[in-house]
């Protein structure tokens, strides 16, 4: 998968989930797997860290 | 399980799910919406294990979802009083639990009167939040009303005053997790080179520490006071022996399993099972 920010190719584990969060190698930027389909799924950015986030 | 992000932690549960044979049934936050008029227990499922990482939006389903019959872990009185740190601080004041002294203030001036009491230095927390966000070390009265007139300008929220003594304590604190009446690990959370804030959330080293008595009845007392259910909770090694400082309502064990060697989301799903049975 392209990194929207660089271009780079970011891995996508096999057992990806929905929601789970990705890093591209190359800049570091994340990216949150949005949609997943069958075989197919898109990348946003993804919230670091929200005011209300925690344990 | 119910999610908004999927972090390291649940994948580890989805993968223990899977090894367990259990049906686990993933749910993001995002993608939902609830009609007020509608049953969902069959949507649900037996029991609902909470993992959103915002407490706002955690707090709103869960209340949802208890109001229709559903059982949630945690469940919402948990999460109101082990979420904010005023309302777990009584609890366990009421309850004799150790705690570092605190105080409570609405004002700058008021604030400053607590400080002039409580003695410097001292620690401002929001009453909600977690990973150590917008926690202050206030060293002296003039930086107290530098960090109180930022907190001035900010949403209401953040002028609720907890104002705590900064213990003398090692550069590191505990953090111990409690699955239902079990505390199952425990942790030393290392401060960072130059920060002085242990949470690994901020850089914090962790290393196995094996859970004692002591630790371990003081956890599950602490843990009692919040309700039932999963919780983190903190200490620190003070002068006079341990004191709580915080109690967490959905735990993050991902650095505590590889040191610990205990599988936590297994744990914490074998709860589930045992609360469903």
């Amino acid at each position: 998968m392209k990194c929207l920010e660089c271009e780079g190719e970011i891995p996508i584990p096999e057992d990806v989930i929905k929601g789970e969060i990705v890093t591209c190698p190359d800049c570091g930027v994340s990216f949150e797997v949005h949609k997943i389909s069958k075989d197919s799924f898109e990348l946003r950015p993804a919230q670091v860290e929200g005011e209300d986030w925690g344990e | 399980m119910l999610y908004d992000v999927v972090r390291t932690e649940e994948k580890m549960l989805a993968k223990a799910a899977d090894r367990k044979n259990i049906d686990l049934n993933m749910i993001c936050s995002k993608d939902l919406y609830l009609d007020l008029h509608k049953d969902y227990q069959e949507k649900f499922g037996d029991i609902v294990l909470q993992r959103c990482v915002s407490y706002f939006r955690s707090i709103h389903i869960t209340a949802f979802l208890e109001s229709k019959g559903v059982k949630v872990v945690n469940g919402l009185h948990e999460a109101f009083t082990a979420g904010n740190k005023l309302n777990s601080t009584l609890k366990m004041v009421n309850a004799g639990i150790p705690v570092p002294k605190t105080y409570l203030a609405f004002t700058q001036e008021s604030s400053l009167k607590a400080l002039e009491e409580l003695g410097y230095p001292a620690v401002l927390k929001p009453t909600m939040g977690s990973w150590g966000r917008l926690i202050a070390l206030m060293n002296d009265s003039e930086s107290a009303e530098s960090i109180l007139e930022d907190r001035e300008h900010m949403f209401p929220i953040y002028q609720n005053y907890y104002i705590q003594e900064k213990v003398k304590r090692p550069p590191r604190d505990i953090r111990a997790f409690v699955i239902g009446d079990k505390v199952v690990a425990a942790i030393y959370r290392i401060s960072a080179e130059g920060v002085w804030k242990t949470n690994t959330a901020r850089g914090g080293k962790a290393e196995n520490y094996p859970v004692t008595n002591e630790l371990e009845d003081l956890c599950l007392r602490a843990a009692t006071a919040m309700g039932e259910g999963l919780f983190g909770v903190d200490l620190m090694e003070s002068p006079d022996g341990l004191l709580v400082h915080e109690v967490n309502n959905t735990i993050e064990f991902r650095n505590t399993v590889p040191i610990t060697g205990v599988d936590i989301p297994s744990l914490m799903l074998d709860y589930l099972i045992d609360l469903k049975h």
